[in-house]
């Protein structure tokens, strides 16, 4: 009984991210009904993954720049002039994908330290300098294509975005033995991980979930895991993008949580002033940001690029904002300072799931575009009446909510200078 | 002459999981003032909030009777209607808008939806001579002292024709000189009537203005002295807060101090926006290990612009002069370049400053040392957490856990979280900013007690303090500033309250 009171008490407590968790189910369940099954058949599982892989990849950066208190409005044109650099080197001038790939990260990184050194250094906010970003890159994308598409690109490029792991039992076997191979290894390491981490947490005793939830949750999560390896399996086996993807998610959720820049990150966005304070490179971490954020959304370009096989000069429109959906409909914060990788990795799925199970019904762009913006003012506004509701979140008022943080020049942080009108703080 | 203007009882209101008011009396008599005093988290906004309508009436139990009518306010705006005006501890004032404006802020003087100007001017400039102000109305909020705009709160409350005024910590931001205006003209407004109730913690001001003491405590009104039973000493509002008596307010200590630890020669700082003007001018001095020294000085002195120009030129523009650790000359001009040098300064704005609010315990702890706990880059978490609970137990940080939220701790609790910040990245000088500002009488206690075991560890501490009796009670030596010189450099046992006022307030001769 005082089991079952105490689980009810921490799920309210975190309604935030059960709700997601319930969200997306319940989405998968309703257009596994509307589509007659369709959605969760094995063609187009893997097609579902394919075809987020690239918006997915934009939230694991976009997701960040948020925690620290900015925004990237810029990273679909950069995807798209990825794209066009891509398609002047490989197809242009002949060069191999394995020098193509690695020159298209580094002119990412460029791009992202050009962007960095204005937002982190001059100290323009992020919402002006990726505006502009938006414009003078998608600019720079119809230069390099001279307005027209290139095609086609190398097998080993394509492979990128369309391409599976090698079928290990030679094509005789129903299910694709790798798959399951990795699905299931995947699913193990992750619940060991789970305990792993509950034990240290009794170990320094600190507050645990409930056994129920923490039974529940992860029980959920590995079903889930084996479902779409199961469904992976009888298919064509693992996508390579899933493999890179996957790498990536492990590998910035780990940066995120355990690395002192990943700390940073969140303490320069929960308190800008007084992570200048406590002596954090604040401009250094913001700028190295925004330099992965270039990285990033060239590797998206590239895998789209790859996918489509053509190069193209509308190619990564609108990308931006869907990355951004992805990272605020996962929990991120809009002040910075809250939201994780996985979390934007499940609001990327809740929109991708939404995109291809209305494409299925046949619904056209403009009431998918209606129904996507109604999703993202639901959760977020969710998010608000939340908090409102349980007071929580250290005094944050819906006012500073919604204030797009700026580095602000050092002298500016005198406490001598300030007057205080700001409004009343919770005690 | 004892008629009651409002009458509280058996107020109580419920948090989740909390009683944050329990069964609270309040009586107030017309035309007095009355202090509400109590330990921080006892109750004292809580119940301002209940009168003052910010709870809505179904949202607690119990009535309230003002004059010698039941209210149910539902809102802010019901009970200014009926004349309680509340003026809370963070100004809510518009930092843009002109002193006028802001008087008239969702009440402003129109005719068909179009702002009377001159009206407005001109019955701001009435209502700003009555609080003593001699500001333009015209003139933009944010360029007057916080001061200033106290009384510009107030002279907004009587545009409301108050008959209740309440204020919440009001001089908290204020030095001396701006308090004690304040408060008389608290007393110039009971002559013409108003009644007031102040919540403060500053017992000197109580005493001063108070004609009666409402205590609370953990939610419970314990007892109302008055003046004219001669019941309002400081000792027993100590002893009614915290339940005991403070034998002593300060811990004993017998310093042992040693070798110079910091010197800071020829330190001279502009003022960030007006170049002419020197914040700090040639300041020169000097901590050793194991010594407590404080600077004082009144507001705008200079206190906080040195500290903090010294730690990462965090503040000012063409700053000069040289700092010296153990003789040899340190750089400190970035933040990192500090703390590597063994230099911590923990500010007197720890919400804004100070913490990550949204972030737990132990993250904030080990923000400004975070490369002690990892390697090459990635943070040990098992450390943390261990380190964490280590401080904890040490600082008696009181929160569930090393994960609290510490946006949810008191401002004691909060404070114990800073310095345990600071004392993880291992300093040698501390520089601690106001540390028992917005601090109850107990956490004060603790808070002094941390201060002497740092010493005594052989750190050199340099505490910044507006509350002279503070200064006397835990430090060595003590430097007063005025405008931004150090106008002198008293040992503790020539030091008095008189002798440091003279050395704060003098002039450049």
């Amino acid at each position: 009984m005082s089991a079952l009171r105490e689980s009810l008490g921490f799920l309210t407590s975190r309604l935030r991210q059960v709700g997601i968790f319930v969200a997306l189910i319940l989405i998968v369940i309703l257009f596994q009904v509307l589509t007659d099954g369709i959605l969760l058949e094995p063609q187009n599982v893997t097609n579902l993954v394919v075809q987020n892989s690239y918006i997915l990849i934009l939230a694991i950066g976009m997701v960040m720049v948020i925690i620290a208190g900015h925004i990237d409005l810029s990273v679909g044109s950069i995807a798209g002039f990825i794209g066009a650099v891509a398609g002047v080197m490989i197809v242009h001038w002949g060069w191999a994908w394995w020098l193509a790939i690695p020159a298209c990260l580094l002119v990412g990184a460029l791009v992202g330290a050009w962007q960095g050194y204005w937002i982190a250094y001059v100290g323009i906010p992020a919402f002006i300098v990726t505006l502009a970003g938006m414009l003078i890159f998608r600019g720079l994308t119809l230069i390099t294509l001279k307005n027209q598409q290139i095609t086609p690109f190398p097998n080993e490029l394509r492979a990128l975005g369309g391409g599976f792991l090698p079928d290990i039992s030679g094509g005789t076997s129903v299910l694709e033995w790798l798959t399951v191979i990795l699905g299931v290894g995947g699913t193990a390491a992750i619940l060991f991980q789970a305990l792993k981490e509950r034990r240290v947490r009794r170990k320094f005793n600190l507050e645990n979930e409930p056994m129920a939830w923490f039974a529940v949750k992860n029980g959920f999560i590995a079903l889930l895991m084996l479902i779409i390896t199961f469904l992976l399996a009888s298919y064509r086996g693992t996508p390579i993008v899933l493999v890179v993807l996957a790498v990536l998610v492990i590998l910035y959720s780990a940066l995120m949580s355990n690395s002192i820049f990943g700390r940073h990150t969140y303490a320069i966005g929960g308190n800008l002033h007084a992570a200048e304070l406590s002596g954090i490179k604040t401009k250094k971490v913001t700028f190295r940001l925004f330099v992965n954020m270039g990285v990033l959304a060239a590797l998206a370009g590239l895998v789209f690029t790859a996918r489509l096989n053509s190069a193209q000069p509308a190619g990564g429109t609108g990308f931006e904002l869907d990355s951004i959906a992805a990272a605020f409909i996962g929990g991120a914060a809009v002040q910075g300072g809250i939201g994780t990788v996985a979390g934007a990795m499940i609001g990327g799925l809740i929109m991708g799931v939404l995109n291809n199970g209305m494409s299925i019904l046949g619904l056209g762009t403009d009431y998918q575009q209606l129904i996507k913006g109604l999703v993202l003012l639901l959760a977020v506004g969710f998010d608000i009446f939340n908090k409102n509701r349980t007071g929580a979140g250290g005094g944050s008022s819906m006012g500073r909510r919604f204030k797009w943080k700026t580095t602000p020049p050092a002298t500016e942080a005198a406490p001598a200078a300030k007057a205080e009108p700001v409004g009343v703080d919770a005690k | 002459m004892n008629v009651p203007i409002l009458q509280m009882r058996g107020i109580t209101k419920t948090f989740p999981g909390v009683k944050a008011l329990q069964d609270v009396t309040l009586d107030v008599n017309r035309g007095e003032v009355h202090a509400i005093c109590g330990e921080n988290g006892a109750g004292k906004s809580t119940l301002m909030k209940v009168l003052s309508g910010v709870y809505a009436h179904n949202t607690f139990d119990g009535d309230i009777l003002f004059e010698n009518e039941a209210c149910e306010f539902s809102s802010i705006t019901d009970s200014e209607k009926r004349g309680i005006v509340i003026i809370h501890q963070e100004l809510a004032l518009s930092p843009y808008l002109s002193i006028a404006e802001n008087i008239y802020l969702g009440n402003e003087l129109a005719r068909n939806g179009w702002v009377e100007w001159r009206k407005t001017n001109l019955e701001a400039a009435k209502l700003l001579a009555r609080v003593g102000l001699s500001e333009n109305p015209v003139t933009p909020i944010q360029h007057i002292s916080v001061g200033k705009q106290q009384l510009v709160e107030i002279a907004k409350a009587l545009s409301k024709e108050v008959k209740l005024l309440i204020l919440d910590e009001p001089t908290a931001a204020l030095n001396d000189e701006d308090s004690d205006h304040l408060l008389d003209l608290i007393l110039h407004l009971k002559g013409q009537g108003v009644t007031s109730i102040i919540i403060s913690h500053k017992l000197n001001e109580i005493r001063k203005v108070a004609d009666a003491v409402t205590i609370i405590r953990d939610g419970k009104s314990i007892e109302t002295l008055r003046l004219d039973q001669g019941q309002i000493t400081q000792e027993r509002i100590i002893r009614g807060m915290v339940g005991r008596d403070l034998e002593s307010l300060y811990p004993d200590r017998t310093p042992n101090i040693g070798e110079e630890v910091l010197r800071i020669e020829d330190w001279t700082v502009q003022h960030p926006q007006d170049h002419s003007r020197m914040v700090v001018s040639n300041a020169n001095l000097t901590v050793r290990k194991g010594e407590v020294v404080g600077l004082a000085g009144l507001m705008g002195a200079g206190r906080t612009e040195l500290a903090m120009s010294v730690f990462g030129r965090t503040y000012g523009r063409a700053v000069s002069g040289k700092v010296y650790k153990y003789g040899q000359e340190i750089n400190t001009s970035t933040v990192s370049d500090a703390i590597e040098h063994g230099i911590a300064y923990a500010t007197e704005d720890r919400k804004h400053y100070g913490l990550n609010l949204i972030e737990d315990i132990k993250r904030n702890i080990s923000m400004a040392a975070l490369n002690k706990l990892a390697k090459r880059g990635w943070v040990d978490g098992n450390q943390e957490t261990t380190v964490a609970n280590h401080y904890r137990k040490s600082m008696n940080i009181k929160a569930p856990s090393v994960a609290a939220i510490t946006g949810k701790l008191s401002g004691g609790n909060q404070q114990k979280v800073v310095l345990s910040k600071w004392m993880f990245s291992d300093p040698d000088v501390l520089i601690l900013d106001e540390p028992t500002r917005g601090i109850d009488v107990g956490a004060k206690f603790e808070i002094y007690t941390i201060i002497a075991e740092l010493a005594a560890s052989g750190k050199a501490v340099i505490v910044i303090s507006s509350e002279l009796p503070e200064l006397l009670g835990i430090c060595d030596r003590i430097y007063t500033l005025s405008a931004g010189r150090i106008t002198g450099e008293v040992p503790i046992a020539e030091a008095t309250q008189e002798t440091l006022m003279h050395y704060m307030t003098q002039e450049k001769e």
